[in-house]
């Protein structure tokens, strides 16, 4: 029961882990991704990108900006054009 | 023939020559190593953005209303060649490569009837494509004051041809760069940036699936092109980076090796010399000895 979250700039492959949720900051809200989540794209806007490692537990934090999210089968790709962590 | 002293003012000479082409040698090949790493971990962002391309190009039929990044003007008169160069030197034919494939593609173009113009990166090859084309250079993109062009660079300079774009200046633009292959070749390469290229749908198999966009496709899409057209930018400039170092390692390579073989040359000529005047001495000793 996890989800296979990638996250991924110009210059390198940030992240690459399976992990419980992932909230993503989109154009058009806030949304959460889990497990099993259905086929989605969004654009990001620059925001905070929390990352919940377990259910309940204290989100790891990283600042992004600007770029894309997309949810597939294999999980859930960031793909940000500069990243702060 | 010289004298001996000279001959050793050569042999000196030629030998801090091999040590600073040696030195070159190894910072390229120590930078070559890392150019190459940087290469590759840019690799999965352009690869994840071509998929992501390819399906919603798949998604969406090239119209009137489409971005002008994807459609064209709908003209293909002026042609931008971008040519991307070095910022050094001391690296073999790598810089004179691109620009001859450029200045190629521009004759051809010309023959063509078409207008071309130049927008350059990078200081090499600038004196070259001046002195063909004086009057068409639109603009240039320095990179003289960084070690290492990266992201940023590339997005000033997608930023300045997507102004140039939008004014109107251009049509169509081709990218010219060395593409890395191993230390021993890099081949010039053509590559068309603007308008994008629709990316091979079968990068999109697999995605069959119903995707929800948020916003929609043409936003999406919209938001999309700048940013291909930076990462291919990026690539093109990373590319060029591996193959500098590893022209400038080859070159310096052979540089090396030659200055060995003349510094042998020299140094059996010297010998020669010397042992001709010692033998010359000796004759006149034994004469001079002979004679009382």
């Amino acid at each position: 029961m996890a989800l296979h979250f990638e996250l991924v700039t110009p210059a390198r492959l940030v992240r690459s882990e399976d992990v419980h949720m992932v909230v993503v900051p989109g154009t058009e809200g806030e949304f959460g991704v889990l497990e099993g989540h259905a086929p989605f794209m969004s654009t990001v806007r620059d925001g905070t990108l929390r990352i919940y490692k377990t259910e309940g537990g204290a989100p790891e934090e990283i600042e992004v900006q600007g770029g894309f999210a997309e949810v597939g089968a294999n999980g859930l790709t960031v793909l940000a054009e500069h990243v702060e962590s | 023939m010289a004298s001996l002293k000279e001959l050793k003012g050569r042999i000196n000479s030629v030998k801090s020559t091999q040590k600073i082409t040696k030195a070159k040698q190894m910072v390229a090949a120590a930078k070559l190593r890392k150019a190459q790493a940087n290469a590759e971990a840019a690799r999965p962002y352009a690869g994840r953005l071509a998929a992501v391309m390819a399906s919603i190009a798949s998604k969406i039929t090239v119209s009137e209303n489409s971005p002008k990044l994807l459609a064209g003007t709908g003209k293909d008169q002026v042609h931008l060649l971008v040519v991307a160069n070095s910022d050094k030197g001391l690296c073999g034919a790598l810089n004179s490569n691109i620009v001859k494939a450029s200045l190629v593609a521009a004759r051809e173009l010309e023959a063509q009837g078409k207008t071309v113009l130049f927008y350059l990166v990078g200081r090499k090859g600038r004196a070259v494509i001046r002195r063909a084309y004086p009057k068409a250079i639109l603009d240039q993109f320095d990179t003289t004051h960084v070690r290492e062009p990266g992201y940023s660079e590339a997005e000033q300079i997608a930023d300045a041809l997507l102004a140039l774009y939008e004014a109107g200046k251009f049509d169509v633009a081709h990218l010219f760069y060395a593409r890395f292959q191993s230390a021993l070749a890099q081949v010039p390469t053509q590559q068309q940036i603007i308008p994008v290229p629709a990316p091979k749908a079968e990068l999109a198999a697999g995605g069959d699936a119903a995707v929800e966009y948020e916003p929609d496709e043409e936003e999406i899409l919209a938001a999309l092109l700048p940013r291909y057209l930076k990462t291919q930018l990026f690539g093109a400039l990373l590319e060029n980076m591996a193959s500098e170092q590893g022209a400038s390692m080859t070159a310096m390579d052979n540089a090396t090796r030659n200055a060995g073989d003349l510094i042998n040359k020299l140094t059996i000529q010297y010998n020669r010399s010397r042992q001709a005047a010692i033998t010359t001495e000796l004759i006149e000793i034994i004469a001079g000895a002979e004679a009382l």
